[in-house]
């Protein structure tokens, strides 16, 4: 592998140090162009990477180098060791590209902002680190990566760290993931007492040869590993922090809390999809949780009021469909939805973004509305966007990636019908809320004016993931409509096929009815929202709707059984044992110094007299031995 | 010429020993405390002469010049300490420096 991979990260983390070191003396404008051309410059080695890897490799084997031996200590050597195959390619690819127009976005977004430095300094760490992940030849590495995008996550979400509730929001998200960072880090260290090594690829074949499938260790260690992946993508049951995690600023959102750093867990359930192969149990359990999270954070979603939290509900909800196609084995069908997803899901933010940013600071739906002709740039590409998470048929990239996963949920043999019924449950949820979104925002009466009109460096970004946002599905389509499958054909070398039950329904009657789902979501959206008939009153139900508002009471769940219980214990433990025993070393010294400072009293012949009774005393022990 | 056996000799330097000894410990005047510091070094130098002469070695006499030296200096360090303390307290009483304790 040429030496320019290691610069892809290489690349951003010099931004970060420069920005860091000089940013007190760098004007705005240097800042800027330092921290997006460094971004842009990866993007574009990412690019000629992924050319050369393509043109020089078709077998898609992996290319390792290890720039640098991080460690070596008796049998365990960690180096920085890269590594680029299909799947880190597609997740350099979106964390370069898209990083670089939110990065392009943020230069108006923050343009006023005192942090201007601050903010793009951690951005660009943020963005080395996410590299640093998915580049990683092993574990450790991986691992390193890992707690960097997560402290990067705490540093922007408490960016506006003045106001407590940013600082909170930051650190409920940091010691949520970190319950599942915990988990992870315990997997590594069997995985190493088990292999004797962290290396990813060697890990993996001498998995498939010790391991038989379902044997305790393979599943033990599949579900620590999936401990970690559910905290970082918040799925059940650490899902509390995401949406909390909006306190950050909309790029950040955009960037980490849903195009990124939130799929590191569907990355590294991909990468180590071995180990969950092994364990099937596990793997059903990864679908089970997909498919329970993707409804949970639906119907939560549809009832925010504030237009990011759906977003983040959204992005929850999304995920679950990822994990979803984890869980039936669907492994390129599930990084092929994280990367349209990464798409339309940044466009959106960043759309809800300008729109909060233009209407003062206004979070809340209710009070937007008519947009439409007052924001007609950011109306058309949020309708994309939004067109493209319901999957309307066809036209939207989101159709084609949710179809496969629903597809295979379906007719993999790890899939069945109420995984299915689930996704499809979940895909009129998603239509439903994603209209209702754009019809309090953009239609109706015009509630507040907006302050001016995006400038250039917001409207290109977003025109750029419109556009990727309805084009970037033509790259795979489904079995029945045509034979283009660029993407599945860089993804297959890595993965195995997913397996067929074969006694299955032909796949156009599942797109047909989750093109229905979809367009009929829109059609209940358009009738409650825009035409504003009476909901059922089975829906109107208060109780139930401040239920889903709050997220189904699991934080209130997580306050009963672990804040409270823990408040508790720290209480009536305040001065605990180990305290106790620190206090009473610290009273033991000054009792001793106070009963030896009784004998320095300046007597000379009392010292004298002492000296010669311990000499007797050492002579006539010694002569009586 | 008379040769005494080695446990007399010896049993001569540590009576000189127990001397200086005792007397260090029951004065109280520090001139006299001084005087009996050098017994002892003097004891301990007598110690070393008779191993030496014991062991046909030279060593022993070595180190009685060097305690010599030591206890030259030692004695007028310690006269100069003693001409001071009578200027300040007035008296050469060892009992009566009583300042240098812990104050409690």
């Amino acid at each position: 592998m040429d030496a320019y991979v290691g610069l892809i990260p290489g690349l951003p983390v010099l931004s970060f140090l420069t920005i860091v070191l000089f940013g007190r003396i760098l004007s705005r404008r240097a800042v800027a162009i330092i921290a997006v051309g460094s971004v842009c410059l990866s993007a574009i080695l990412t690019i000629v990477a992924g050319i050369n890897f393509l043109s020089a490799n078709p077998g898609g084997n992996a290319v390792t180098s290890t720039l640098y031996t991080w460690m070596s200590a008796g049998g365990f050597t960690a180096g920085i060791t890269l590594s680029l195959d299909g799947l880190s390619l597609v997740f350099c690819f979106v964390i370069t590209f898209v990083g670089a127009l939110i990065h392009l976005y943020s230069i108006e977004f923050m343009q006023d902002d005192e942090g201007f430095s601050r903010f793009f300094a951690y951005m660009n760490l943020f963005v080395a680190s996410m590299l640093v992940l998915v580049l990683a030849g092993n574990l450790l590495l991986l691992y390193l990566g890992w707690e960097g995008v997560g402290l990067c996550s705490y540093l922007l979400i408490g960016f506006w760290y003045k106001d407590p509730e940013n600082s909170n929001a930051a650190r409920k998200a940091f010691i949520v993931t970190r319950i599942g960072d915990t988990f992870m880090i315990i997997g590594l260290f069997l995985l190493f007492v088990s292999f004797g090594t962290l290396d990813i690829n060697t890990l993996m074949q001498q998995a498939t040869v010790q391991w038989p499938s379902g044997s305790p260790l393979a599943v033990i260690s599949a579900l620590l590993l999936l401990g970690g992946a559910v905290g970082k993508s918040a799925q059940l049951p650490l899902q509390t922090w995401l949406p909390d995690a909006m306190a950050g600023p909309s790029p950040v959102s955009a960037l980490i809390h849903a195009a990124t750093m939130v799929t590191a867990g569907v990355y590294l359930i991909a990468r180590t999809h071995v180990l969950f192969s092994l364990a099937p149990a596990v793997q059903t359990l990864v679908a089970i949780i997909g498919a329970a999270t993707l409804i949970i954070a639906g119907f939560s979603a549809l009832n925010q009021h504030d237009l990011k939290r759906v977003l983040a509900y959204s992005t929850i909800s999304q995920i679950g469909y990822m994990f979803l196609a984890l869980g039936v084995g669907a492994w390129s069908a599930a990084i092929f939805h994280f990367m349209i997803h990464a798409f339309f899901k940044a466009l959106l933010f960043l759309g809800a973004g300008s729109v909060i940013l233009l209407l003062h600071e206004e979070h809340d739906m209710h009070k937007m509305g008519g947009l439409r002709k007052k924001l007609p740039l950011v109306f058309i590409t949020f309708l994309i966007g939004g067109a493209s998470l319901s999957a309307l048929p066809l036209v939207t990239a989101g159709f084609y990636s949710k179809d496969q996963i629903l597809w295979f949920s379906w007719s993999s043999d790890m899939g069945s019908k109420w995984l299915w019924l689930a996704g499809i449950a979940g895909a009129l949820i998603t239509s439903l809320y994603t209209f209702r979104m754009i019809f309090l925002t953009f239609f109706g009466k015009l509630k507040i004016e907006p302050k001016h009109k995006p400038g250039i460096l917001m409207v290109i970004p977003l025109a750029v993931l419109a556009f990727l946002s309805l084009a970037g599905g033509f790259i795979e389509l489904p079995e029945n409509l045509g034979p283009v499958h660029l993407f599945s054909t860089l993804l297959n070398p890595l993965f195995p096929q997913v397996r067929l039950t074969g006694e299955s329904l032909p796949e156009w009657l599942f797109q047909v009815i989750s093109a229905i789902i979809a367009l009929g979501g829109i059609w209940l959206a358009y009738s409650y929202y825009y035409k504003k008939r009476p909901f059922p009153a089975l829906f109107n139900h208060h109780g139930l709707n401040n239920f889903f508002y709050k997220g189904w009471g699991f934080d209130r769940l997580y306050d009963l059984l672990v804040v409270r219980p823990v408040e508790w214990l720290s209480a009536i433990n305040k001065d605990d044992v180990l305290d106790k025993i620190f206090t009473y070393i610290a009273r033991s010294v000054e009792f001793f110094n106070g009963l030896l400072s009784r004998s320095q009293n300046g007597r000379l012949r009392l010292y004298a007299l002492v000296l010669t009774a311990g000499l007797v005393i050492l002579l006539t022990i010694m002569l009586t031995l | 010429m008379v040769t005494l056996s080695m446990e007399i000799q010896l049993l001569f330097a540590g009576m000189l020993f127990l001397i200086g000894l005792v007397g260090f410990l029951v004065r109280r005047n520090v001139i006299y405390m001084l005087l009996s510091i050098e017994i002892m070094l003097n004891s301990a130098g007598l110690a070393f002469v008779i191993a030496g002469s014991h062991w046909m070695q030279t060593d022993g006499q070595v180190m009685f010049i060097f305690i010599l030296t030591v206890s030259a200096a030692e004695v007028s360090v310690g006269l100069s300490l003693i001409l001071q303390m009578y200027h300040h307290f007035r008296t050469l009483d060892a009992n009566a420096l009583k300042k240098l304790h812990d104050k409690k």
